[in-house]
């Protein structure tokens, strides 16, 4: 089985980088990108049974650092 | 004065922080990242600069799960002194030991040059040495750098005078300017500046020679 977790910085963390993006997007001519928020997606192929319960305590102690960051569990 | 200083795959700065402590008096050990146990009788561990485990995931962040670490977390919650410069600051922060998180530099860049910090508190033995309001000259060198908080989290650390160095003329983007904190019990500093990189005429700079030699003079004498 996968999970797949999706962290992003949360609401109201400045995005420097994301910020960078939307505005080399704005100089290739793309115009009205309001916002662009710039994340990461970590897959994991887990044991039969693992449970989305164990994902989320990867989360918490490794994978996010919810002081800065929100994440997102998938799991198939 | 015994000062023990950790190193992980990637570090850089754990020679020049040893150096540091031994100038100022002290008697230093390295400590491996894997190691489960700190040398007896440690009254200060340095957690230096560089870049560990590559910064992968985030700085920090696999530092901060390393098996030393739960060592030195162990160490400031028995009321050990713990510095953490740069990478160093930036695990603290992954373990907890200080609140608050480091981000990107607000201008994207890595940013290596001697700026100006102002002394926030004298009250600590990394910043006894110094006058309040006073401003010296320190290098930086991170990429991470731009400290970010709660506003309640910096009310406090306003309120509680554990601000140690606000930068002059802020140039990663840190909230309130701020360059290094201070733990609630006053004994783990974490600051992105290098105080070891200005402890030698050969630096170009001395001024942050005085942390060590306070550090070690407070030590002595406890």
């Amino acid at each position: 089985m996968k999970a797949r977790v999706h962290v992003m910085l949360k609401d109201g963390v400045l995005d420097p980088q994301g910020e960078a993006v939307r505005h080399a997007l704005g100089g290739l001519g793309f115009g009205g990108v309001d916002k662009v928020r710039q994340g990461k997606v970590i897959e994991l192929d887990l044991a039969d049974g693992t449970t989305e319960d164990t994902v989320r305590e990867m989360c918490e102690k490794l994978l996010a650092n919810t002081v800065i960051e929100s994440y997102q569990i998938e799991m198939s | 004065m015994r000062a023990a200083v950790v190193v992980f795959p990637g570090s850089n700065c754990d020679r020049d922080l040893a150096v540091a402590f031994r100038e100022a008096g002290c008697q230093v050990e390295m400590v491996w990242h894997k190691d489960t146990t700190l040398p007896s009788g440690i009254d200060i561990v340095g957690i230096p600069g560089g870049f560990s485990f590559g910064d992968y995931l985030r700085c920090g962040a696999i530092a901060a799960n390393s098996p030393i670490c739960a060592e030195v977390k162990a160490h400031a919650t028995r009321g050990g002194f713990v510095l953490g410069v740069c990478n160093g600051f930036q695990i603290l922060t992954e373990t907890g030991l200080l609140p608050g998180a480091l981000l990107r530099n607000a201008g994207l860049k890595y940013i290596c040059r001697t700026v100006p910090l102002i002394v926030g508190t004298s009250d600590s033995i990394y910043t006894g040495g110094y006058e309040v309001g006073q401003e010296i000259g320190v290098p930086i060198a991170h990429h991470d750098g731009n400290y970010t908080a709660s506003d309640d989290i910096v009310r406090q650390l306003k309120a509680e005078d554990r601000v140690a160095f606000r930068y002059g003329d802020n140039p990663n983007g840190s909230t309130a300017d701020i360059a290094g904190i201070l733990s609630s019990n006053r004994r783990v500093l974490g600051m992105m500046p290098h105080p070891e990189r200005a402890a030698d005429e050969k630096h170009g700079g001395t001024d942050g020679k005085a942390m060590f030699t306070n550090i070690a003079s407070a030590l002595a004498a406890a």
